[in-house]
C-alpha cells in the first residue's frame, strides 16, 4: 500500500509540487548548466572536427568520424558510470548531444542486463534510440517523398 | 578562424541544448519525448532549408545536438531523391546517418555488456 502511494506522486503529482516549489531562479540555474555542459560537448566535438579538417579529410567524412567518436565516448562515459552523474547536474546539456544518444542507449541496457543478452540489454538499448530512430527515419522518408513530388 | 568556430559551436550547441532544459522544466516533456521532438525538428528544420544555416554558423555546435541527426537524416534523403528518384526517400536517411546509427548500436552493445550498472534504485 505503502509503496504505491509513494509510486502514484512520483508521476504527475510530484512534478506539479516541484513546479509550484521550484523558483524561477531554480529553472534559470538549470538552463544555465544546460547551456555551459552542451556547449562544452559541442566545443569537444568541434575539436575533434577541426583535428579531421586540418588533416585534409572530406567534409562527410570528417562528421562521420566525429559522430563515431563522440558516440563511443558517451558510451564509454556511461559504462564507466560517469555520464549518468554528468547528467544530473547538467539535464539537457548531456541529453541532446549525440553522446546522450549513445548514453540512452547503453544505460538501460546496462541496468536490465540481468533480463538477459537478448530480451534485456538487445531490447532495452532501443528504449529511448528506438523512437529516435522511428520518428527521425520517418520524417525524412516523409520529407524525402514531399522533395521528390515538389521537385521532379 | 578556428578559435571562432570553437565559439560558435559552444553558443549554438549550448543554445540548443537550454531550450531542451528549458522544455523539460517549463512542460512534462520527458527526455525521451524530448530527444523525438529534436530530431523531427531538425529533420524538418533540415527540410526547410533552415537548419543548413545553423549548421554553416554552429557547425558542431548545429550538429551534435539530436537536432543535427535529424538534419543528416533529411540532408541524406534529399540526396539521394537528387541522385536516385523517389527510392532515394528510402535510402537517403540511413545511408547518410549509417555510420552513426551503426556506431551507436556496436559500441553501445559492447559497454553495454563490459559494464556493470552501479546498483541504483
Amino acid at each position: 500500500m505503502g509503496k504505491k502511494m509513494v509510486k502514484d506522486f512520483t508521476h504527475k503529482e510530484y512534478r506539479d509540487y516541484v513546479e509550484k516549489k521550484s523558483p524561477k531562479s531554480k529553472v534559470l540555474a538549470n538552463t544555465v548548466k544546460a547551456f555551459v555542459v552542451g556547449g562544452l560537448i559541442c566545443v569537444a566535438g568541434q575539436l575533434i572536427n577541426n583535428f579531421f579538417t586540418s588533416r585534409g579529410m572530406e567534409k562527410d567524412t570528417v562528421s562521420n568520424l566525429t559522430s563515431i567518436i563522440m558516440i563511443f565516448l558517451g558510451a564509454l562515459l556511461t559504462g564507466l558510470n560517469i555520464y549518468d552523474n554528468l547528467g544530473k547536474f547538467a539535464g539537457a546539456g548531456s541529453i541532446v548531444p549525440i553522446t546522450g544518444f549513445a548514453n540512452s542507449i547503453v544505460s538501460p541496457a546496462m541496468e536490465f542486463k540481468s533480463e538477459g543478452y537478448v530480451m534485456g540489454v538487445g531490447a532495452k538499448m532501443f528504449v529511448v534510440a528506438g523512437p529516435v530512430l522511428v520518428y527521425g527515419i520517418s520524417a525524412s522518408i516523409i520529407v524525402g517523398i514531399i522533395y521528390y513530388l515538389l521537385h521532379y | 578562424m578556428m578559435f571562432m568556430k570553437v565559439l560558435y559551436a559552444f553558443l549554438v550547441g549550448g543554445i540548443i541544448c537550454a531550450i531542451g532544459q528549458v522544455l523539460i522544466d517549463k512542460t512534462k516533456l520527458t527526455p525521451a519525448r524530448i530527444l523525438v521532438l529534436f530530431v523531427t525538428t531538425g529533420a524538418v528544420l533540415g527540410a526547410l532549408g533552415i537548419y543548413e544555416k545553423i549548421a554553416d554558423f554552429g557547425g558542431a555546435g548545429a550538429t551534435i545536438p539530436l537536432t543535427g541527426f535529424g538534419y543528416t537524416l533529411t540532408r541524406g534523403a534529399f540526396r539521394d531523391v537528387d541522385q536516385y528518384g523517389l527510392l532515394g526517400a528510402f535510402t537517403g536517411g540511413v545511408r547518410a546517418a549509417a555510420a552513426g546509427i551503426a556506431a551507436a548500436i556496436f559500441f553501445g552493445y559492447l559497454v553495454s555488456v563490459a559494464s556493470k550498472s552501479k546498483a541504483k534504485r
